[in-house]
């Protein structure tokens, strides 16, 4: 009895669904209202330096944009039409209140339309402060990581303002500690669902990074924690379902319903580049030295290689995908990329041409946050699973 | 009345001041120079205009391609509608920026540059990556085509408004230790600071003639259009001239024929010849629309609309800001210059700055013309919109065009919204004298 998790996996993504659909951020509200000088702040997807925020004692929260249930009535009035949605929902929960509590907001440089938002939020809420986190393009450290490393440290002088209190090196250092934790049971699970994808639903593994992004992250380690210890109790039906790797979920959310339509199709999804910022490092952040150098390297030298970076070296352009296929046994790549996202959009066919010349199987399609009409995708994701199982039968 | 054109009917030859003549020989000089560029040993750098280190490549005698430049050539040569199709035959998709899949779908057809000679393929891609995302992209699809270094010059964005002595140091770092030995051992030339200097400083002689141009629209009537003429301006010192005695003349030049207008009272010249009377002085935000250009024109100087100031002739540099290259401090100096180009401003100092030109040019208000494919430009233009209006309690209107994909551009309603837009100005007119 005594290795009996505390709840199933049920409670647990019960709770996640709970968060999910959460627009009012109550968690993150409840969070901040139990201590008096406690600091909330927001970050766009993709990537941000999480552990400063905590460092400071504060609540890093991401802002995700609205999904598919959020009615966008004002965010559409900043926007033309050709432009992806999520800046507009961000705008959205903006305009109407639902991020009053929020004390600041981080933009990671991830491309022209964020960068732009960021400067919308000064103009928009002038009262809270906007941060811009500039990443190095340059990967040498005594360049890019100098770079990075001065922009750590404003981002830093930033959140200090916020609190009026100094963030040490010692509370950095043990920041980073918990979300080495944090990384490493993202990572045991991401092992577990390549293991053993019918185990973990991906629909289930994506609602348990997206709870992460709005709980203190002591509280994530133990909800995957104990969803780890859950799964390994259970099994469930094996299908007999193609592997297949997804590209082009960096930023702009897929509903729900996309992930399980792709499931549903036929297809395991064995890797996937959702809410990066979990798993941005491939590997711990070192502990001893310089945590704002520590941090820089981990950027530098071991993080994902993801569309919105730029690639130094032509010959190992894309190449992270085919690792990836190879490395979970997948049998085919999903582009699903953001109608109108520019990284996504113009990395495409590089990535395309990458794996043609690996004779990697690949389709690719459009979604938006808000995408409705899941029937083509799944026939399109079928209709691809079908294929795979073809040609992998040849 | 239906009016057949044949297919042989050609336009009426556009109407050409001294300058324009003088710059369309200067462009078509650079476009032969590049043709024949291996034929000389010369080797060829392509660079994006925002940033780009025309005075530094010159150092190692390059020659300067820039692939925004050829798409706009092929917008107003009605080429870039087919090159844009075959980029998305290719694999590109429609939604992303036109200017990238001119170029390739240019590349694709056989890289025959707006002169009808072929381009030479670039000896190296800097990627001056300056307050644009497409431009890293961009260069990363050049690459696998064109087997070049790429050579990555990132400028931080100035999100906070401000230049910091931590961006410089790492500009002026990457630089030293990145771009120039790259471009040392590519070129076989060694560098040397004391030519740098040199051409920094003729940039900066004929920065000041560019600047005085660009404001002789504070007079009245303005004897420049600072947006579509204005797009004839920025050519040399945008492009590959800057650093040359070239650019030097040609501003001098250029300024004495403005001085001249002035003198006479005349407005600006546009194909038809000199505009009539100037009724709405006007600001614009965001690029023209190249495939349909002279139409595009033809709506605003029919009725006596006339661009005071615009921001896109700030997007190779804001000198009239005051910022000029500086011999004395080169690198620094380069690095200041990408800094400060219009797209790698945040959105408070574009807001700012249109403001300014408002109010400092007298214009009755902010037009902006809204690019579907370019992000850089116009994610948030709505709210800059809204804000400027607000500030100056003058009217302004939003029109949606593409640069180089004539499927964007629907004469029609563009037309309509710019009627609408001075009817705007008029009643606005009307309640202030009413109210005076
Ligand atoms: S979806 Fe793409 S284009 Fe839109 S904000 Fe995100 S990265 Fe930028
Ligand atoms: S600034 Fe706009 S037009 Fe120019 S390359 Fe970038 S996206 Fe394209």
């Amino acid at each position: 009895m005594l290795d009996r998790p505390h709840h199933t996996t049920a409670d647990i993504i019960a709770r996640c669904e709970a968060l999910f659909s959460d627009l009012s951020f109550t968690a993150a509200r409840e969070w901040k209202a139990a201590e008096p000088g406690r600091i909330v702040v927001g970050f766009l997807p993709y990537y941000a330096p999480r552990e400063l925020v905590h460092a400071a004692g504060g609540l890093p929260l991401g802002i995700f944009g609205g999904g598919d249930q959020l009615e966008v009535i004002h965010g559409d009035a900043y926007y033309q039409s050709y432009i992806c949605r999520i800046p507009r929902s961000t705008i959205e929960l903006g305009v109407s209140g639902r991020l009053d509590f929020v004390d600041g907001m981080m933009f990671p440089s991830i491309c022209d339309v964020i960068r732009n938002l960021s400067g919308m939020w000064k103009l928009m809420f002038p009262s809270k402060g906007a941060r811009y986190i500039d990443l190095p393009h340059n990967f040498d450290d005594d360049l890019g990581g100098e770079f990075y490393v001065s922009e750590l440290r404003e981002t830093c002088e930033w959140l200090s303002s916020l609190t009026g209190k100094p963030i040490t090196s010692d509370a950095i250092r043990a920041s980073i500690a918990v979300f080495n934790d944090n990384r490493r049971l993202v990572r045991a699970l991401y092992q577990l669902r390549a293991d053993e994808p019918w185990n973990v639903p991906s629909a289930e593994l994506y609602l348990l990074l997206r709870a992460g992004m709005v709980i203190p992250v002591e509280e994530h380690n133990q909800m995957l924690a104990d969803y780890l210890a859950a799964v390994r109790l259970q099994q469930r039906p094996i299908k007999d379902n193609s592997r297949v790797v997804i590209c082009g979920m960096f930023c702009e959310q897929p509903p729900l319903n996309l992930i399980k339509s792709i499931e549903l199709s036929g297809c395991y999804i064995v890797d996937d580049d959702f809410i990066l910022v979990t798993r941005w490092e491939n590997s711990d952040v070192a502990l001893d030295g310089d945590p704002l150098q520590s941090l820089a390297r981990a950027y530098l030298h071991d993080s994902k290689s993801t569309p919105p970076k730029y690639e130094p070296d032509e010959a190992k352009k894309g190449l992270y995908l085919v690792d990836s296929v190879r490395k979970n046994r997948a049998e085919g790549v999903i582009f699903a990329m953001t109608s109108f996202c520019d990284p996504g959009l113009l990395e495409r066919p590089m990535l395309q041409a990458v794996l043609k010349s690996h004779g990697i199987p690949q389709i690719a399609f459009k979604y938006a946050e808000n995408s409705g009409q899941m029937q083509p995708i799944r026939e399109q994701a079928g209709t691809f699973a079908d294929s795979i199982k073809l040609w992998s039968g040849a | 009345m239906t009016v057949i054109v044949g297919p042989k009917t050609k336009p009426p030859e556009a109407i050409k001041d001294a300058s324009m003549a003088r710059q369309k020989q200067m462009v078509n000089a650079h476009y032969d120079r590049l043709a024949s560029a291996k034929e000389r040993g010369e080797k060829v750098a392509a660079t994006f205009v925002p940033g780009n280190l025309n005075e530094l490549l010159m150092c190692f005698d390059m020659v300067n391609n820039l692939p925004e430049v050829n798409a706009i050539q092929n917008g107003l040569r009605r080429q870039s509608g087919g090159y844009v199709m075959e980029a998305e035959k290719l694999g590109h998709s429609e939604d992303v920026c036109t200017y990238v899949k001119s170029d390739i779908g240019m590349m694709a057809k056989g890289n025959i540059g707006p002169n009808g000679k072929p381009l030479p393929d670039p000896d190296v891609l800097l990627l001056s990556y300056t307050g644009c995302f497409t431009f890293m992209k961009w260069f990363e699809l050049l690459r696998r085509q064109y087997k070049c270094e790429t050579i990555m010059f990132q400028t931080p964005y100035l999100a906070d408004g401000r230049i910091t002595k931590d961006m410089i140091s790492y500009m002026v770092k990457q630089l030293r230790q990145d771009v120039i030995p790259k471009l040392e051992r590519i070129s076989g030339v060694k560098f040397d600071i004391d030519r740098l200097r040199e051409y920094l400083r003729k940039s900066a002689k004929a920065e000041d003639d560019h600047v005085w141009v660009l404001q002789s629209a504070k007079h009245k009537p303005s004897p420049i259009d600072a947006y579509f003429g204005g797009i004839y301006y920025i050519g040399p010192i945008f492009g590959a001239f800057r650093g040359t005695d070239d650019a030097i003349e040609y501003y001098k030049f250029l300024r004495s024929e403005v001085e001249q207008r002035i003198a006479q009272g005349k407005g600006p010249v546009t194909p038809d010849g000199d505009m009539g009377q100037e009724r709405y002085r006007l600001v614009v935000e965001g690029p023209p629309n190249y495939t349909n250009f002279r139409q595009f024109w033809k709506m605003f100087y029919d009725e006596g609309a006339v661009v005071v100031a615009s921001s896109y002739t700030k997007v190779g540099g804001t000198y009239d800001y005051g910022f000029r290259h500086d011999p004395d401090r080169p690198l620094e100096s380069l690095a200041e210059y990408c800094l400060n180009v219009y797209t790698n401003r945040n959105l408070p100092m574009r807001v700012d700055m249109l403001e300014n030109y408002i109010n400092e040019y007298e214009a009755d208000g902010l037009l902006i013309n809204s690019i579907k494919s370019c992000n850089s430009f116009s994610a948030g233009q709505l709210l800059m919109m809204r804000e400027v209006e607000k500030r100056t309690g003058k009217p302004a209107a939003f029109i949606e065009t593409d640069l180089v994909d004539p499927r964007y551009f629907s004469a029609a309603n563009v037309k309509n919204r710019l009627e609408s837009y001075f009817q705007m100005i008029e009643q606005k007119r009307a309640g202030f004298r009413g109210a005076a």
